[in-house]
């Protein structure tokens, strides 16, 4: 009924949670004065964790407007107010709001969860790397 | 009937950001990540549905299927478009922008 609404908020807390964490990622980069110190950071920082947010926004993005297209389809979701049917009447918006506590939380959490999965393969990859140039250092 | 084809086009999509070398030009994680996020959640959706209707989930009507497969088409063709309308914007290859700028 309007589950993707859920997922949808999530979005957009995490684009702006990107925008901050994008915009403090520039200024440890601008706060080094040489050219050699810029390198060494980006090195260090193989892939940025805003990179990593943007991720979760494709999914979080993507999810909810196709899954809106759905509803739309459903004829669950109208262009003129109140945009849900089901908004209508008190007894369908009971129904609509247990929905979005299960099904929508539930898909918000898969979601998150995916993305955690994905970033703790991808800082496990950046770790073996490091080690990898540590250990070729050495030699 | 939607599920499997958003899967489908995932796991397609993924297959293609694999193999490809332009994938960051071409924005191919983008479209890739926006048909899991879809499958993810039509996942959970078919996991409540289940777990309201036990095995009937499996045994749906052939005129639901077929809408659902024809829903499932339609935003798959959606995505895309999504996609391209991401890709003309961004510009990655300034094509847009060289094409304007000649005429």
């Amino acid at each position: 009924m309007a589950c993707f609404i859920v997922p949808g908020t999530e979005a957009i807390v995490t684009t702006a949670i990107t925008k901050i964490v994008e915009k403090k990622e520039k200024k440890e980069v601008c706060s080094c004065e040489t050219e050699g110190a810029v390198e060494a950071v980006k090195e260090e920082k193989a892939l940025p964790f805003s990179r990593k947010l943007k991720w979760l926004n494709n999914m979080l993005w993507g999810g909810t407007a196709l899954l809106a297209f759905e509803h739309v389809w459903h004829g669950e979701v109208t262009p003129f107010f109140p945009f849900l049917t089901a908004a209508g009447n008190a007894q369908d918006a009971v129904q609509m709001l247990k929905e979005m506590a299960t099904a929508g939380v539930g898909m918000a959490l898969v979601v998150t969860a995916v993305w955690v999965g994905m970033v703790a393969i991808a800082s496990g990859i950046e770790k073996k790397a490091a080690k990898e140039i540590e250990v070729k250092k050495a030699e | 009937m939607t599920l499997l084809i958003a899967v489908f086009a995932a796991v397609i999509t993924t297959i293609i950001w694999y193999t490809n070398d332009k994938r960051s030009q071409l924005k191919l994680g983008t479209l890739t990540l926006m048909y899991w996020g879809a499958s993810l959640m039509w996942f959970v959706d078919a996991v409540v549905e289940y777990i309201e209707l036990g095995a009937e989930y499996f045994t749906p009507a052939p005129a639901d299927m077929l809408n659902d497969a024809f829903l499932g088409l339609s935003v798959v063709a959606f995505g895309l478009i999504i996609w391209i309308v991401i890709l003309m914007i961004k510009d990655p290859l300034g094509v847009v922008r060289k094409t304007i700028l000649n005429k």
